[in-house]
């Protein structure tokens, strides 16, 4: 299964963990299996119309991705809030 | 008698005073409108004032008498055939030849003015960069803020991008290199950093007497460059936290630098509740805090990258902050002891000395 990695405060709504593995063959899928298996994080990554927050980034692997992008067994998703300039 | 030009979310306040517990309001411009900077140029009088109306976006507005008329520059705007508007003029830098003034906007672009602030034109080569680099905004936008001449010499310019890196120039922005050397986005996965330009620049000042030396805030870190921009050193190890927005220097002495620590980009407060100002005399290697007279129980300030400004050098060094609770504070003693300049304006934008 792909494991997805998670940083404060993410971390702490999924039992403290740095990394979960979650089924999907998508990223979204993941991340809605990642909600059903830690129901703490639901609506933080994902809005109510299942798209990923606009200032949060997924990675997977090194590259930024969206809910349709394929993942395999293998992979690494990256969930981080996104740089952020705004003082 | 000391003045402040201080941006608010409410208007531009000019403060004046002969001591920082001494303070008054003197002016107030642009009533009910964001003031995200204003600044005086020192070699003409002119000030000027980046407005933001919610309803009707962002104008420069410059006046040689700040009680009297302000005027509207022509521009910053972007050409036909960019299909971007400005969203927001960060900064306004005055040059190194009579005339000549430096504007940075969001969405991250360099504008030159000659005519002393009065029209204004792309720096086409750095916006070429933008393109071809693809440079992504931070939270904030996608903004170009910190721009530093090279005293003497108007052919050399560093510019600090959120979040796209430091870009430099040595022939009056014919072309751009950027300088990224040494920075570390902890912000990424590390296998996303290698070669990455999504470098969150949070500030950056250049030491007057040296020039090749820059200081610079970024998101997580403190940095210091000794060759011009090129390559990064981080410095931040002695401070209670890395992350802060705004980035103060001496004149006097290319040693120093002066932050605002906030806890962390999840909490962008004053730790723990207390108002220090950290100061280095030898090049990052140790900070010493700065607070007698500033708030030290209950006071989660958060200071923006615009509202850290200097008067004065050396032992007389005046450092002047403005938080977004409105307040003011002010040290005419390069920070041994402070005052409340202003107890209760709106959210602080901006802050600088203009007398």
């Amino acid at each position: 299964m792909p494991i997805v990695y998670l940083r404060a405060p993410l971390r702490d709504l999924a039992g403290g963990n740095r990394q979960i593995a979650v089924d999907g063959a998508t990223v979204g899928e993941v991340l809605r299996c990642l909600e059903r298996d830690w129901p703490k994080t639901t609506g933080w990554i994902l809005d109510e119309r299942g798209r990923i927050r606009r200032h949060v980034n997924v990675f997977l692997n090194s590259e930024t991705v969206r809910e349709d992008t394929t993942v395999g067994p293998h992979d690494r998703l990256h969930v981080l809030p996104s740089i952020s300039g705004g003082g | 008698m000391h003045e402040l030009l201080v941006g608010t979310k409410k208007g531009l306040f000019v403060l004046r005073g002969d001591a920082p517990q001494n303070f008054s309001v003197a002016t107030r411009a642009f009533d009910g409108q964001v003031v995200e900077f204003a600044v005086r140029d020192p070699g003409t009088g002119r000030t000027f004032a980046s407005v933001t109306n919610g309803f009707f976006g962002p104008r420069l507005m410059w006046t040689d008498d700040v009680a009297s008329e302000w005027h509207a520059a022509e521009g910053p705007t972007f050409p036909e055939g960019t299909d971007l508007a400005v969203e927001r003029i960060w900064v306004v830098v005055p040059g190194e030849t009579d005339g000549l003034l430096y504007a940075g906007v969001d969405p991250a672009a360099l504008f030159v003015s000659r005519d002393g602030g009065e029209s204004w034109s792309l720096n086409e080569a750095l916006w070429a960069e933008r393109i071809e680099g693809d440079w992504q905004p931070g939270f904030g936008g996608l903004a170009l803020h910190s721009i530093c001449p090279w005293p003497g010499d108007p052919q050399r310019l560093a510019i600090g991008v959120s979040a796209a890196g430091v870009w430099l120039t040595e022939d009056g922005g014919g072309s751009w290199h950027p300088g990224f050397a040494g920075l570390v986005p902890e912000y990424l996965p590390e296998e996303a950093r290698e070669g990455t330009n999504q470098l969150c620049v949070h500030n950056m000042r250049r030491a007057p007497d040296r020039a090749e030396r820059l200081f610079m805030q970024f998101h997580g870190s403190v940095y210091r460059s000794d060759d011009a921009g090129e390559t990064w050193n981080d410095v931040a190890a002695s401070l209670p936290s890395g992350f802060g927005f705004p980035l103060a220097i001496d004149p006097d002495d290319p040693d120093s630098a002066f932050v605002i620590p906030l806890t962390g980009s999840e909490d962008r407060v004053t730790p723990g509740g207390t108002v220090r100002v950290y100061g280095t005399r030898d090049g990052g290697a140790s900070w010493n805090a700065h607070g007698d007279g500033l708030p030290v129980h209950d006071a989660w300030l958060t200071i923006l990258r615009q509202a850290f400004g200097t008067s004065g050098a050396g032992e007389d060094l005046g450092l002047w902050f403005g938080a977004t609770s409105g307040e003011v504070f002010g040290s005419v003693d390069a920070g041994a002891t402070w005052s409340t300049v202003a107890p209760r304006l709106a959210p602080v934008t901006s802050v600088r000395a203009s007398a």
